[in-house]
């Protein structure tokens, strides 16, 4: 089987305006940085976007924002931005904020076939407003619905022309879970390895939730918090 | 009184030996720097990451490797790393002995608020909903009143909530109480600090019984 296309312009093919995307990453870590590149180039608008963060002003889905791209955000946190914050209090962006623990696990409930779960988190705040409260074990608890996406990116470390997944660190965070929530799920790597390469003992992200993999160019990983220590 | 520092160094003072901990963003983080001797824990961070270390030399940070506050980190010997379902299945399935975190406002139900402020500020809750929402033992770790001197501890959180009736324990620069079902409980009072002055600080009810001793912090 082999899902390799030449680039990010190939593989978003098929990104319409007013889609529904999932895009993993944590901050500026783990986001597939080709791929929202091609979007900004395609200028595809009125799309919703699934992540758990929106980037900053001038780098990941920070991008998108700045040409307006995006109709929607669902996301657990979104400081960092001064752009998405004019635009949320100006009404021209949606935003739905929902704990991240419930982000994580829709995204996995919607690869998985769980229409919904129920959990403890946001009961008694505005995030329960609306939703299904039952009692499980004398502990109230709100019906969440699973999330799923026209088209979920990913990024990850290595990866072979199966779609076998390989992450590096904490820039796996959401992109497995959002792997396999996409009817379409694009996977750009940094190092894209020849079959049989990856131990299959060692593989995050089985290869049967990728449909479209390559070999992604001019990492920049950008550093949203630089904090060290001095040797002493 | 205590300044940010002595807040973490007493919330130390709580860690047991083998506890998987949660540490927040801001006055929480500097728990990890004063750990008793003797005493064993690992931090988790919910991006993904258990056994998370310290911050890493000058020019060997690594933009794979952060926490939940987005800062670079290190991971410790043995540490491991996951994605965030499991991250946050670690945390709802009460896998995690301690949380703690910061807080804008804590009601004497043990309500807290600490994600929205209506019109001015909205920046997420992250991942705060659901730690409140399940973890059994939760410190909140903060400032007994607001830069403008209002009370945090209050009768009634006024912001909207994080979560309800979750918070057991506060460490302040003033004092630390417990939560309980008739109010904020005095346990002890920061250096120099008299129970007149935390009265006067706390909005909320608060139950002061007997001599309150002072903390002991190194």
């Amino acid at each position: 089987m082999n899902k390799v296309v030449a680039n990010a312009k190939a593989a978003i093919q098929g990104i319409e305006d007013n889609m529904t995307l999932m895009l993993g990453g944590f901050g500026l870590c783990g986001i597939p940085e080709n791929c929202i590149s091609a979007l900004v180039e395609a200028n595809i608008k009125g799309l919703t976007c699934i992540s758990n963060n929106a980037g900053v002003d001038d780098f990941g889905l920070g991008l998108l924002l700045q040409k307006r791209q995006i109709k929607k955000m669902i996301s657990s946190y979104v400081g960092e931005n001064d752009e998405f914050e004019r635009q949320m209090l100006s009404g021209e962006l949606e935003v739905d904020l929902i704990p991240q623990g419930s982000l994580a696990e829709r995204c996995r409930a919607g690869g998985a076939g769980v229409p919904a779960f129920f959990t403890p988190a946001g009961y008694g705040t505005e995030v329960a407003l609306g939703k299904e409260v039952r009692y499980f074990n004398g502990k109230p608890h709100i019906l969440e619905n699973a999330l799923t996406a026209d088209f979920a990116i990913v990024k990850a470390w290595k990866g072979d022309p199966m779609g076998n997944l390989v992450f590096k660190g904490t820039a796996r965070n959401f992109n497995p879970l959002m792997a396999m929530a996409g009817k379409i799920t694009i996977a750009e790597v940094e190092e894209l390895v020849e079959p049989g390469e990856l131990d299959p003992n060692f593989i995050h992200t089985p290869g049967i939730f990728i449909q479209r993999i390559f070999q992604g160019v001019n990492y920049e990983k950008r550093i949203e918090q630089r904090t060290v220590r001095q040797k002493v | 009184m205590l300044d940010k520092k002595g807040i973490a160094k007493r919330i130390a003072q709580e860690l047991q030996n083998g506890w998987y901990v949660n540490l927040g963003i801001g006055i929480p983080t500097l728990i990890a720097n004063y750990v008793p001797e003797g005493i064993s824990v690992e931090f988790q961070s919910e991006n993904g990451i258990l056994g998370m270390g310290p911050f890493p030399f000058d020019g060997e940070e690594d933009a794979d490797m952060i926490n939940a506050g987005k800062q670079t980190i290190t991971a410790m010997s043995g540490a491991c790393i996951f994605d965030s379902a499991t991250s946050f299945a670690m945390i709802r399935g009460q896998h995690i002995q301690l949380t703690v975190l910061g807080a804008m406002e804590v009601a004497d139900n043990g309500d807290i608020a600490n994600w929205k402020i209506p019109g001015k500020m909205v920046k997420g809750m992250g991942g705060a909903m659901d730690l409140v929402a399940s973890a059994d033992n939760i410190i909140v770790a903060m400032m007994h009143t607001n830069k403008r001197g209002v009370s945090k501890l209050l009768r009634q959180c006024t912001l909207p909530l994080t979560g309800v009736g979750c918070v057991k324990k506060i460490v302040t620069n003033l004092a630390v109480l417990d939560v309980t079902p008739n109010g904020f409980k005095l346990i002890e009072r920061a250096p120099g600090v008299s129970v007149e002055e935390i009265q006067a600080a706390t909005e909320g009810r608060l139950i002061v019984e007997g001599d309150i001793p002072e903390m002991k912090i190194d």
